[in-house]
C-alpha cells in the first residue's frame, strides 16, 4: 500500500470522520458548529477530526469572522476510486468537446 | 509485473456524432485538431511512433501507435508513469468507427492495469467498495 492510500484510509477509518466527511460531500459546505450539531460528538471533537480530515487533504477550510466552514475536496478521492471510473468521465468530457470541434471544422 | 496484484479493468464509452467518418478520422489524427478536443501532442498516424500528450494539469502520458486503418481504427498505448503508485496506469486506447445512415458512432475503449487500490483493502473491501461507490455517484452528480 502507498502513502497516499495509508493516509487516506487512516483518516476514513474512523466512523464519526467518516460520516463528517460524507456529510459534507452531500450537503457542501458547514460550519463547525452546524456539523457538531448533528455529529453526537463535542465540538473539540469535532474540530479534531475536521483537523485531521484537513492534513488529508480531504476537506478545506475557510475564515470567515469568527467562524470556520469546512467543504469536501474530493479530488483528495482521485488515488482510491476506480481509474476507469475516472477516464468514462474523461472520455465523456473529451467527446463534448470533440463535438464542439467537428462543428467548427470545414468539411 | 507481478500477476496477483494487478485486475485488468476496461472502460467503454460510446457516442453518434452527425458527422460522416472523414471528418472525424481527421480530428483523431491530427496534431493541431487532436491537441483541441484531447491534449497537446506530436501524434503521427504511423505504427510504431511513439508519441506524448500533454495534459493541462502537467502530467505527460506516454503513447505509441499500435494501429491505424484510415476512417475506421485507432490503437494507441496510453500509460501513465508516477512516483506514486496511486496514479500509474498501463492501457490501450482503441478508436472504432462505424458510419451508421445520419454520421458516425464513434466508440473509445481503454484497457489496462491502474492503481491497484482494491486489494489492499483485505476484509473491509465490501464496506470500502459501497463507500466508494457512493462516492461515484456523488462524482457523477458535480460533472
Amino acid at each position: 500500500m502507498t502513502g497516499t492510500h495509508d493516509v487516506l484510509f487512516r483518516t476514513l477509518a474512523d466512523p464519526t470522520r467518516r460520516a463528517l466527511f460524507e456529510r459534507l460531500c452531500r450537503e457542501g459546505e458547514q460550519t463547525v458548529g452546524a456539523l457538531t450539531a448533528r455529529s453526537g460528538v463535542s465540538q473539540p471533537a469535532v474540530s479534531k477530526h475536521l483537523g485531521l480530515l484537513r492534513e488529508a487533504g480531504l476537506v478545506r477550510d475557510r475564515h470567515e469572522g469568527r467562524q470556520t466552514h469546512y467543504s469536501a475536496q474530493l479530488g483528495a478521492l482521485a488515488p482510491l476510486m476506480d481509474w476507469t471510473s475516472q477516464m468514462a468521465g474523461f472520455w465523456q468530457n473529451r467527446f463534448d468537446r470533440l463535438e464542439d470541434l467537428l462543428k467548427r471544422m470545414d468539411q | 509485473m507481478n500477476k496477483q496484484a494487478t485486475e485488468a479493468r476496461a472502460v467503454v464509452v460510446e457516442r453518434e456524432f452527425a458527422f460522416p467518418p472523414e471528418k472525424l478520422w481527421r480530428a483523431l489524427t491530427q496534431p493541431h485538431l487532436i491537441e483541441e478536443w484531447l491534449m497537446k501532442n506530436d501524434f503521427k498516424p504511423e505504427v510504431g511512433h511513439s508519441f506524448n500528450l500533454r495534459g493541462e494539469w502537467g502530467g505527460v502520458l506516454d503513447c505509441k501507435v499500435l494501429t491505424v486503418e484510415p476512417h475506421k481504427t485507432l490503437t494507441y498505448s496510453w500509460d501513465f508513469a508516477h512516483d506514486d503508485a496511486a496514479y500509474n496506469l498501463k492501457s490501450v486506447v482503441t478508436f472504432t468507427l462505424t458510419p451508421t445512415g445520419a454520421g458516425t458512432h464513434l466508440r473509445v475503449e481503454q484497457s489496462g492495469f491502474g492503481p491497484q487500490q482494491r486489494q489492499a483493502f483485505g476484509g473491509a473491501r465490501a464496506g470500502w467498495e459501497k463507500f466508494l461507490g457512493n462516492l461515484d455517484q456523488v462524482l457523477d452528480k458535480t460533472d
